[in-house]
């Protein structure tokens, strides 16, 4: 019991930081990348590849996320951004497209094997810390939610503190304004497909620490962060933290039920909370309040397109 | 264009007698490969009617096309002869779509996309959990055994023919009704439709559980042919992925469109099938594409080329504009 809390609570940082690219894209963009989970396995393999040539795995993960977020910006430049201007039809088309792409192409390429980066960390990867109370904890899942809280913090700070940040703020929050005060549309795009790319590819070496993965993970990844970003909601990345984590307990106390728990629970939470969240929406539309109404029920009421505003 | 003719209804019933007799001149592996043809057009004109006439884009389409299987193997399992189960089945899933539908339809697009992908997630491990299904193990429709394997071929091959009859019947006379009307108000732009007084809910309902009873359908005529019943195939996404290629290759917004995409996702599959993953991986790249290109698919050309046609012969001709629909959803240009 106390152990499915552990473990839940230490999924939370993975999930928070491959929902985090997945709600900044959505935020500035308005697009849903349904290849979002597909990206974070592009990142895994090549970290493994790199790995395979006989680099350090932190050397791979170093070089490899920048490399995604290069990738992430010219998917912006080539692909998203001729579709952004009809409608939001063909970037959902154009983005499970790619998703079939990718899958595919990572299984023509590394086959079905499931492969992870646990021999690579060498005792890392089963190493841990006995707790008061002999609980026992895994040294990495605790390293990977460090990493999940510092690079949120980061994001966090990058969007508060520096230009760049400010501009996709602007952007996601009033893209006409934002565009009237000068703020370049297209260069804000691809610096938030490069981030939410990078991202993702972090959470995919991430994964590849703790578990196998395959070319076939994908589409699974993607429903995850997209339900850590619904159960936290959106826009606000310390919601998205939560998110990962509630979602994370989710699946471990599920697991405790069944083998098939694991993936239930985290959609159950999810269709639960999203179920909740229009019975709210409906109440309010009604003019009732039969449930202490969030305050987010008002803002979404005023501007039903726009909910989704970066902090 | 929308003139309600009954024509194209008419030329469609011949055309579908006309095939329906196939079975008596054609060997068994011809029937079996144009009993998987009719189910994917069908799946592909379902899909293309709910994605590009009501701009629902589901990723989870899957969840009908097994339930209906699934509904079915128990009903057989509880006493049932094999074909009405089948039909049931297929019943049933409509009526799960229903209920859902009060659910996800309130969700807006990528919301809607991935909350479709979910639930039929979570009916996938609810029917694995069933001892019938056995898991990742599945299970067969043991009762189709008893009938003679012509026959049972047969009879998949009119049932996957009926229905893919029964669906372009019920999308052409609901595409010609005042539902049809609100329905593509609805896809160009449900705010702008709404203030206009059109309902969109209820509207989108119909579409949403029509299109799910197809999918439903195709799931049932598979089973019938197939006899197999694997949780991870039959409630697969590719199934969706599929759906897609088809609709958008064939053009979203044509009634035709998705059924030439479906005849060319059966070439390639017959063609180029044995290369595996490397055919998949092209499948999404040509997807990619078409979205990116042609959003309006092979229809979309063949219109434009029409339009080009007619005012090349008759430059004035005003049947230059209504021949070429209006896709104003996939080529307007939001400005900001």
């Amino acid at each position: 019991m106390i152990d499915a809390l552990i473990q839940g609570t230490l999924l939370g940082g993975y999930y928070a930081v491959l929902a985090a690219g997945l709600s900044l894209m959505f935020g500035v963009m308005r697009i849903i990348n349904l290849a979002h989970g597909d990206l974070a396995m592009v990142g895994a393999f090549l970290v493994l590849w790199m790995v395979g040539l006989g680099w350090s795995p932190w050397l791979a993960v170093l070089v490899a996320v920048p490399t995604m977020g290069v990738v992430g910006m010219m998917l912006q430049q080539w692909v998203l951004a001729r579709t952004l201007r009809s409608g939001v039809l063909l970037p959902l088309l154009v983005t499970m497209g790619l998703g079939a792409l990718i899958q595919n192409g990572l299984y023509g390429v590394f086959g079905s094997e499931a492969r992870s980066l646990a021999d690579a960390l060498g005792e890392l990867s089963w190493a841990s810390w006995t707790l008061p109370g002999d609980i026992v904890v895994g040294q990495l899942p605790v390293m990977t939610l460090v990493l999940g809280v510092a690079v949120l913090a980061g994001l966090q700070g990058m969007l508060s503190w520096t230009r760049m940040g400010r501009s996709i703020r602007a952007a996601s929050s009033d893209p006409e304004a934002a565009a009237l005060c000068g703020v370049d549309a297209a260069s804000v795009h691809r610096a938030a497909a490069a981030i939410s790319v990078a991202l993702a590819a972090l959470a995919g070496a991430m994964l590849a620490t703790r578990a196998t993965i395959e070319p076939y993970a994908g589409p699974l990844l993607l429903i995850m962060a997209f339900e850590a970003v619904v159960i936290g909601g959106i826009g606000s990345l310390w919601g998205t933290l939560l998110g990962g984590i509630l979602l994370g307990l989710a699946q471990s106390f599920g697991a405790l039920v069944s083998p098939q728990g694991f993936q239930l629970g985290g959609h159950l939470l999810f269709l639960a909370v999203l179920g909740g969240r229009l019975w709210n929406q409906y109440r309010h539309g009604l003019g009732l309040s039969i449930w202490p109404t969030p305050r987010r029920t008002s803002t979404r009421a005023a501007a039903p397109k726009t909910l989704e505003a970066q902090p | 264009m929308n003139r309600p003719t009954h024509q194209p209804m008419v030329w469609m019933l011949v055309a579908a007698l006309a095939l329906a007799v196939l079975p008596f001149m054609l060997g068994a592996n011809a029937i079996d490969k144009l009993t998987t043809l009719f189910i994917f057009m069908l799946l592909a004109s379902t899909w293309g009617l709910l994605a590009g006439q009501a701009g629902l884009v589901s990723v989870g389409q899957q969840a009908f096309f097994g339930l209906g299987a699934y509904f079915a193997l128990r009903l057989v399992d509880g006493g049932w002869t094999a074909y009405p189960a089948l039909f049931a089945g297929a019943i049933g899933a409509a009526v799960v779509a229903w209920g859902l539908s009060f659910f996800v339809l309130r969700l807006k697009e990528g919301e809607f996309a991935i909350a479709t992908w979910v639930i039929a997630e979570v009916i996938r491990i609810g029917v694995m959990l069933d001892p019938i299904v056995q898991g990742e193990t599945g299970t067969s429709l043991i009762a189709l055994n008893a009938v003679e394997p012509e026959l049972r071929r047969n009879i998949g091959f009119w049932m996957a023919l009926g229905s893919l009859t029964f669906m372009l019947a019920m999308t052409a006379w609901l595409l010609r009704s005042a539902v049809g009307t609100a329905t593509r108000a609805i896809g160009e732009d449900d705010e702008a439709a709404a203030s206009l007084g059109v309902r969109v809910t209820p509207t989108r309902r119909w579409v949403y559980v029509l299109a799910s009873f197809g999918a439903a359908l195709a799931g049932v005529a598979w089973l019938a042919s197939a006899i197999t019943f694997l949780p991870r195939t039959n409630f697969g996404v590719q199934w969706s992925v599929l759906m897609l290629f088809m609709a958008l290759v064939g053009g979203l917004r044509s009634q035709w469109g998705p059924l030439v995409g479906a005849l060319l996702l059966f070439v390639l599959q017959e063609s180029l099938g044995h290369l595996g993953a490397w055919y998949l991986a092209g499948l999404g790249a040509v997807a990619m594409v078409f979205a990116i290109w042609l959003p309006r698919g092979l229809a979309g050309l063949w219109d434009d080329w029409r339009a080009r046609q007619s005012t090349a012969t008759a430059p004035p001709a005003p049947t230059a504009v209504s021949s070429s629909t209006s896709i104003n959803t996939l080529s307007r240009s939001s400005t900001p």
